[in-house]
């Protein structure tokens, strides 16, 4: 790729105020850098990442609402982790978060669970029983 | 407190860390340098794996690699602590400062406020270097920002003990011993021995090998699991290409940067040669990136897009394969 060619498209980052730099040939062809604002087929690619995650997070709302599962798949897919990332975060066997999906399971969780369920997603306990339609 | 250190932006967080904490000791080296030598570029194919509900493609070596093998070749000597308590590893960390050591930090970065939402997944090997202390905020080095910034006390925690895949754990590391001089030419050498090796190993799961794979299975995939599971592993393939980090086409111009950069300390005019080659590769990976994100934008599920761009990959993986047998020879 040519310096000139570095790609100046729009993008998330450049409204974040970052630029990426690239490596390209200069007219000598020699190596040298190029900051760049963004580039459409990689800002495609994460649109659709994004909206992948938005349909996950919106079929786990509903399944909640349905009494399908509990706030618990909600708040995981809202926080862009699965299965093996939440357990981590809270410290358990994943079949145990698994178990907690089951609303008949998650009622009987003590506070103390709960806790820490709302502490790993930022919310209170309050929110993490009731989410908001 | 803040220590006397000099921010550069880099493409690869890595590489950057490496760079600038090679330069603050008085050691000028390029991140294409620290990239070659330590044998980062790769291609490799982990379909028993997944990451965001899809495979793991991935352009360079796994986190960590190329420190270990550029300290190694070059003869300098890293100092690595994981830490299970926060509080202990904050404690070390302001320890370092005290002793105006800058150290370089592994963290995840979906807690990473600067960065913009879109951009905060779950990924562990972030880099980054921590140079003074203000008060509360620590002094933050981040190669791929243009800038340095700072985090607070708390911020910097949530990324140092992130959960999940490569968690970090506290993770901090820097050099502790240098050579007298530096010899970059044995070390050269035996980066690019490594790489041609790897992107030509008789295995399925890495370098021309996986390439060819996963364009046999581009074409299989519109049947096997539909137009919409398919676009999802295409926008992944071109994410983990393209996404900051990778200087663009799949760290192919970084590679291509080096290569120059060492053909001009061995006096090696195949090398130069072989840049060029590189930057062409580099281009023909951009193209497939474009002809790849038109299929998922336009969603034509038409199987004609999807042969074509294993066409592409095929004919990349066989440009690779000459490429890399080329370049063994030249060393």
């Amino acid at each position: 790729m040519k310096k000139n060619e570095v790609p100046q498209d729009e993008s998330k980052l450049e409204k974040a105020n970052i630029r990426e730099m690239y490596y390209a040939v200069d007219e000598n062809g020699e190596y040298t850098t190029e900051l760049s604002t963004g580039w459409d087929p990689k800002t495609i690619a994460l649109d659709n990442a994004i909206k992948q995650i938005e349909e996950r997070v919106a079929a786990a709302k509903e399944k909640v609402l349905k009494n399908e599962s509990s706030p618990l798949e909600y708040y995981m897919e809202l926080n862009k982790m699965d299965l093996p990332i939440l357990a981590s975060y809270v410290g358990m066997w994943k079949w145990r978060v698994k178990r907690h999906f089951k609303p008949s399971v998650f009622k009987k969780l003590t506070n103390k669970t709960l806790q820490k369920y709302a502490e790993v997603f930022d919310v209170s306990v309050e929110d993490l029983q009731h989410i908001k339609d | 407190m803040q220590i006397d250190f000099k921010h550069n932006q880099s493409a690869h967080c890595e590489n950057g860390v490496v760079s600038n904490l090679m330069r603050h000791n008085g050691f000028d080296v390029s991140e294409p340098m620290v990239f070659g030598i330590g044998s980062g570029l790769l291609f490799s194919y982990l379909p028993f794996i997944k990451v965001d509900h899809a495979p793991v493609f991935t352009y360079r070596v796994l986190p960590g690699l190329i420190f270990n093998r550029f300290a190694k070749r070059v003869g300098v000597k890293v100092k690595r602590e994981k830490f299970k308590n926060p509080i202990v590893a904050k404690e070390r960390l302001d320890e370092n400062l005290r002793n105006n050591n800058p150290v370089g930090l592994q963290v995840g970065v979906y807690n990473l406020i600067y960065f913009p939402d879109e951009y905060r997944f779950h990924f562990n090997a972030h880099n980054m270097v921590v140079y003074g202390k203000d008060g509360g905020q620590y002094l933050i080095s981040d190669p791929v920002m243009e800038h340095t910034t700072t985090l607070t006390e708390k911020q910097l925690e949530k990324v140092r003990f992130a959960k999940g895949a490569f968690a970090p754990k506290g993770h901090i590391y820097y050099p502790v011993a240098f050579p007298q001089e530096l010899e970059l030419e044995k070390a050269i050498v035996k980066g690019i021995k490594q790489t041609c090796r790897d992107m030509t190993a008789p295995v399925p799961i890495v370098g021309v090998k996986a390439m060819k794979w996963v364009a046999s299975n581009i074409r299989k995939w519109p049947n096997k699991i539909g137009a919409k599971h398919t676009n999802h592993y295409l926008g992944q393939i071109v994410r983990m290409q393209e996404e900051i980090g990778t200087g663009g086409g799949g760290f192919r111009y970084i590679y291509a940067a080096f290569l120059q950069e060492a053909g001009k300390l061995l006096n090696n005019n195949g090398l130069l040669e072989l840049s060029q080659q590189m930057t062409e590769i580099g281009d023909q990976w951009r193209d497939f990136a474009v002809d790849a994100s038109r299929i998922y934008k336009n969603r034509s599920a038409e199987s004609d897009g999807y042969n074509k761009i294993a066409d592409q990959l095929d004919a990349i993986a066989k440009r690779e394969e000459l490429f890399f047998k080329t370049l063994k020879k030249a060393v």
